[in-house]
């Protein structure tokens, strides 16, 4: 590895003129490297199944989850109700098939909540220190000694359980950990050279943040969003079985809290639902742990 | 172009303080004195080195000289501009005027932006020329510095140690600065590639009349580069000197002791007698002792010399040295014997 090019003849490389080296986009690399991890594609694999479903699944499978269609605690296999039918006699099915809508869209909701306010409290407490580090950094940690499912039980019935509440209550009780990775990161990469060199070359604190730091912090906080799908899934699990979940929503978590008095007489009716949410929150951990290794540059070489 | 007279950088009475994080709640807030009362001026078109061990300094210097660290206290003037005093847009529009190199090639580059993108950036930021012409410059940046056009679509790690100080070089050449601040860039590199790099730098001074504020902790780098020389010990100048004189008659003790630590392969220079090693690690920069802060490892320190601060006084044209013991007549400590 030295100079090809004299410095007083510049014009003069020694190099064939044609020789420059293949550029590989960063994403191709990552994607290349996911690739190559098992477990991670299946789970990806397993991910796409259960979008699938939740994207064509009442299409091809037209029932009301509500409907009570045959006799309850029926069991599977009953009458082409796969799964058979739960204490009221409603498909469960259905139930699982317009049930993954509410996981899916409150995991992604509330898993997008928890990162932007994430990276807004830790990139702004890790660039700019002092007393703004100090501040929010306290509410971090106030937000952090506060149990997260009570607060978001408290949050959820002061607003009416709807989708879109019961995603703001699990983004506001979760998001302190991606703030605390967010500021680690911001705290090392604005001491590199790079940075300094974007502020020498008139670059303002909004670019140096956003575009300079933020695409180099990146990594590890996709590694986190993925993870906080996954814990947002089992939030919602939890609040529905509670029953703090929308109503008009057939959801999971829902199923398994309802059906859990019969759960000696019917145990498919909290079995089923109980396994849909396993083979989500798998899912998206294996991606979480791909990406974890695609993206991390020391172990790129293998 | 310039006359002697021509002063580009005026430093005065600098001083950067770095506070420590208190032990605890009704503890004192102590300060890291990391540059601490410096003085020195660069003439336009010449190179002033800063040379100093390890935490002595310099490379704060520098950076407060580029304002990317707060100035506790003191002046910085770039041409008739008070830029220590220029904060937000102001700072930001006058930062086209003076750029710096980095010593580390490879932290010195964002590893996501194409080297192409990095010598245009600059441009960009600071809106220097027109917008069409902007890509044009940017090969031309690339030739300049000895890269080839096809190499702007590169990412960093695809370069060497080398050839990303150069490109390192074409970013901080791309405004057109007056002033380049040069922080070891050549520490980081191979011998090889040290000699390359360092006639690049020259050869650009020549060609666009650059004055380069050089900063290193390599004396034959100093030698070959420099027009005047300050030496750093713990954030004060205790020497200051034109390359000759620093060179042929070094009148501090310190500076003595920097040069008899270079090696050499000639045994009649290794084996002279009048050698100095030093002894022990300088004082803590946290709340520095009184008096001269070589004192604890000089070996000629006298009762004096920790109990009052010597001044930097002109011993001769050019020549100045902060040292109770060189006499006025110039003689050091190390002749006196």
């Amino acid at each position: 590895m030295t100079d090809q090019v004299e410095p007083s003849a510049p014009a003069a490389p020694k190099l064939e003129p044609d020789f420059v080296p293949e550029v590989e986009k960063p994403w191709l690399q990552t994607w290349r490297m996911f690739a190559k991890n098992r477990a991670a594609l299946f789970g990806l694999v397993l991910l796409s199944v259960i979008v699938g479903m939740a994207v064509l699944g009442p299409t091809l499978y037209p029932a009301d989850p509500y409907d009570i269609v045959w006799a309850p605690q029926s069991p599977p296999g009953t009458e082409g109700f796969i799964l058979g039918t739960d204490y009221l006699g409603r498909d469960l099915l259905a139930g699982i098939i317009y049930g993954s809508r509410a996981t899916l869209i409150v995991g992604a909701a509330a898993a997008l909540i928890t990162i932007v306010i994430g990276i807004l409290v830790g990139a702004l407490a890790g660039y700019y220190r002092g007393w703004v580090e100090e501040l929010l950094m306290r509410i971090t940690e106030f937000f952090q000694v506060l149990p997260p499912l009570l607060l978001a039980m408290v949050l959820v019935l002061l607003f009416s359980p709807t989708l879109v509440t019961i995603s703001i209550a699990i983004g506001v009780v979760s998001w302190t950990a991606t703030a605390r990775l967010a500021r680690a990161e911001f705290l090392r990469i604005r001491e590199l050279e790079y940075v300094k060199g974007a502020r020498s070359i008139g670059a303002r604190n909004s670019r140096i943040i956003w575009l300079v730091i933020l695409p180099n912090a990146a990594p590890p906080l996709i590694v986190s969003a993925a993870f906080a799908v996954g814990i947002a899934i089992l939030f919602e699990a939890g609040l529905s079985f509670l029953e703090l979940n929308d109503p008009n929503i057939m959801s999971w978590g829902y199923m398994i809290g309802s059906n859990r008095p019969y759960v000696l007489e019917s145990w498919w009716a909290v079995t089923f639902p109980g396994i849909a949410i396993f083979l989500t929150v798998l899912a998206v951990s294996l991606i979480g742990d791909g990406l974890n290794d695609a993206l991390n540059p020391r172990l790129r070489q293998r | 172009m310039a006359g002697q007279d021509d002063i580009l950088l005026r430093v005065e009475d600098l001083k950067v303080h770095f506070s420590q994080k208190k032990q605890h709640l009704f503890s004192q807030a102590s300060h890291v004195h990391a540059v601490d009362g410096v003085n020195f001026t660069v003439p336009r078109g010449k190179t002033f080195g800063l040379v100093g061990e390890s935490g002595s300094g310099k490379t704060t210097t520098a950076l407060a000289v580029m304002r990317l660290v707060h100035i506790t206290d003191g002046q910085v003037f770039l041409g008739d501009i008070d830029i220590g005093g220029l904060e937000g847009e102001d700072l930001r529009r006058q930062r086209r005027h003076m750029q710096i190199i980095f010593q580390d090639p490879y932290s010195s580059l964002n590893p996501r932006v194409r080297a192409g993108d990095i010598v245009r950036e600059p441009l960009d930021q600071m809106e220097v020329g027109e917008v069409a012409s902007r890509d044009e410059r940017v090969g031309e940046l690339f030739r300049l510095v000895g890269l080839r056009p096809e190499q702007q679509a590169l990412f960093p790690h695809q370069f060497s140690g080398g050839q990303r100080q150069r490109v390192g070089i074409a970013r901080a050449l791309a405004s057109q600065p007056d002033l380049i601040v040069c922080d070891e860039p050549v520490s980081a590199l191979d011998v090889a590639i040290q000699a390359q790099i360092l006639n690049l730098l020259r050869a650009l001074q020549d060609e666009f009349g650059l004055t380069y504020l050089f900063i290193s902790h390599d004396l034959g780098v100093v030698q070959y580069m420099c027009d005047e020389i300050a030496v750093m010990y713990l954030g004060q100048i205790v020497e200051h000197a034109d390359r000759i004189s620093l060179f042929t008659e070094p009148l501090h003790p310190y500076t003595w002791a920097l040069l008899s630590a270079v090696p050499s392969a000639d045994p009649a220079i290794r084996d002279r007698s009048d050698r100095i090693r030093l002894r022990g690690d300088p004082p803590s920069p946290i709340d520095p002792p009184p008096g001269c802060r070589f004192a604890s490892r000089c070996p000629f320190a006298e009762s004096r010399c920790s109990g009052e601060t010597p001044a930097l006084r002109t011993i001769r044209d050019g020549h100045a040295v902060a040292c109770h013991l060189v006499g006025d007549d110039g003689v050091p400590p190390q002749r006196q014997i």
